[in-house]
């Protein structure tokens, strides 16, 4: 199950997208994250989805992969769908089954927040999908850069970052190998009623717990001998680089705001 | 009970841009009662195909028989709790899977998932904290104040307190001290003759095999290439180069010896005593020749 994940996974390319500067891609989903609420009709969710559509192109990244990956969100998306068709209870009826009623207000609400919910993931999974790890907190600390003024530790967070980003594999492969040794003494996760199997996650949780917390000594070990004193003087090996591909994306994404603020009611 | 592999093939990540075999065609049958050692070089497919003794993984091709079980490629596998119960697994690392309040009720852990009594699987965690050669007091203490070797012993009671008839290990001794490995591979040997188990042994150390096992199975490249008696497989130093891996100590030496000695001894030596046998007589004969 975990394989098809597509969570926090990188996969390598040279399209438009993954050529972009971390720090443009960063910009750029943050911003879209609040323009998205701009939106608020037909036309102007057509064009979120139209704009979502074709930055999922240029990333050159499978859309069926993307959806197979998504699959456990997509559950939470049919959920809120749901819920808004029940519960709204405004205009006319569309669809009428006995006491089941789905009112015209309720189904556009439902399909702009499942479109709204969409193209937020989408961009974000697009966003970790085409940038290393490593070159998003590169991105982050530089952007943060101008907080070491207020005496915020930027420099601490975006290795604390890394340092987690880091280890989901590990942790993942670690999860793995636990979990099959506790099946192999007769321990089983996927059958049972709900409290058996709440009470099978312990022989899960502890080791992990226990093997998380060594590995973080060790690295913290590891570090120290190293010479490591924080981030006062440090030199970078990446020098992020802006180029035309990351002005023209921002230009794209002010153009469609103009779209949204100018087509919205 | 025996285990068969037929015509074992197995996938990672089947079906998604990631897939990847790790298993081509394996044929491997382990009769029961046997200690056998499969060997190979890393990434060989070893620890792929240990998963399949107990049905954590499915063959993505082929079948594999564990007793009378049969565990098919494309079939729902359901219920395996009885087959994971005849075959106890200890890992590479077990002591990573510890997890109680205290070692008795981690040892308890594994029987009492199978339906074993409180009282019974008590009386066998006192019996295995001996056998593992730790003290009795253990059982009491919390498993994460012991020392790295205690807690592989605890790991390993733990195992066997699921009374396997089927005991399959993965590198037990890897990390351990010479001493302890030796202790822990001897329990191991000694368990396999006492209870008539069948042994599988996963390891790097040709030593191991050559010393415990009645037949070697030898891993490379996901396939099984060679199935043999220890002679039968050190008899043949080219055929093991040629899979990345080295005679054992211990016959290499020997062939110094002969080359030495000028003369080739009757029979490939697998242990120390033998070896210092075969030279006594070799020199006692030389010394009557003369």
């Amino acid at each position: 199950m975990m394989e098809k994940m597509i969570f926090g996974r990188y996969i390598p390319g040279d399209s438009f997208v993954h050529r972009l500067d971390p720090r443009s891609k960063l910009v750029f989903v943050f911003a879209f994250i609040l323009v998205v609420f701009l939106a608020n009709n037909i036309v102007t969710y057509a064009f979120l989805l139209a704009f979502t559509l074709l930055v999922i192109l240029m990333s050159r990244i499978r859309l069926y992969f993307l959806i197979n990956g998504l699959k456990p969100v997509m559950i939470l998306l049919v959920f809120t769908f749901l819920i808004h068709i029940l519960f709204t209870r405004e205009g006319d009826i569309v669809f009428e089954l006995g006491f089941f009623k789905v009112y015209e207000e309720g189904l556009r609400q439902g399909i702009f927040i499942s479109i709204r919910f969409l193209v937020l993931v989408f961009m974000t999974s697009i966003l970790t999908l085409t940038t290393s790890p490593i070159s998003i907190t590169d991105g982050i600390e530089v952007l943060l850069n101008p907080l070491k003024k207020v005496k915020m530790p930027v420099h601490e967070l975006a290795l604390m970052m890394s340092i987690a980003l880091r280890f989901i594999p590990t942790l993942m492969d670690e999860t793995d190998k636990i979990m099959k040794a506790q099946m192999a003494r007769g321990s089983d996760l996927s059958a049972g009623p709900i409290k058996e199997r709440v009470k099978a996650v312990v022989p899960l949780l502890v080791p992990l717990f226990v093997s998380a917390f060594k590995r973080a000594e060790d690295l913290a070990t590891a570090m120290e001998v190293r010479g490591y004193r924080g981030g006062e003087g440090r030199t970078r090996y990446r020098q992020l680089k802006w180029d035309w591909r990351d002005t023209i994306s921002l230009v794209a994404l002010v153009v469609m705001t103009a779209l949204l603020v100018f087509y919205r009611n | 009970m025996g285990i068969k592999l037929q015509q074992v093939s197995y996938a990672y990540s089947m079906g998604t841009p990631f897939e990847k075999y790790a298993l081509f065609d394996v044929d491997l049958t382990i009769p029961h009662g046997t200690y056998q050692a499969i060997i190979g070089h890393t990434g060989s497919g070893k620890s792929t195909i240990l998963q399949h003794f107990n049905g954590l993984l499915k063959p993505s091709k082929g079948q594999v028989h564990i007793g009378d079980r049969v565990i098919a490629a494309g079939k729902k596998a359901k219920e395996l709790k009885p087959v994971r119960q005849k075959v106890g697994i200890v890992f590479q690392f077990p002591e990573h899977q510890l997890f109680e309040e205290t070692v008795l009720k981690d040892i308890m852990f594994g029987p009492m998932n199978f339906g074993v009594s409180e009282q019974e699987a008590e009386q066998r965690a006192r019996e295995l904290i001996h056998l593992v050669g730790l003290p009795e007091d253990t059982l009491n203490k919390s498993p994460f104040d012991l020392s790295g070797g205690q807690m592989r012993r605890v790991a390993i009671a733990g195992v066997l307190a699921m009374d396997p008839e089927v005991i399959v290990l993965d590198e037990p001794t890897a990390g351990l001290d010479p001493r302890g490995q030796k202790e822990i591979m001897d329990m191991f040997h000694a368990l396999h003759k006492e209870r008539g188990l069948t042994t599988i042994l996963v390891t790097h150390s040709m030593e191991d095999a050559a010393r415990y096992a009645d037949k070697i199975a030898i891993m490379h490249e996901g396939r099984c290439v060679l199935n043999g008696t220890p002679l039968e497989v050190f008899a043949d130093a080219e055929t093991l180069e040629k899979y990345r891996l080295e005679l054992p100590h211990i016959v290499r030496f020997q062939r110094k010896i002969e080359k030495l000695m000028n003369k080739s001894l009757s029979k490939i030596c697998l242990t120390e005593e033998e070896l210092a046998a075969e030279v006594a007589q070799a020199l006692r004969e030389g010394r009557d020749a003369q």
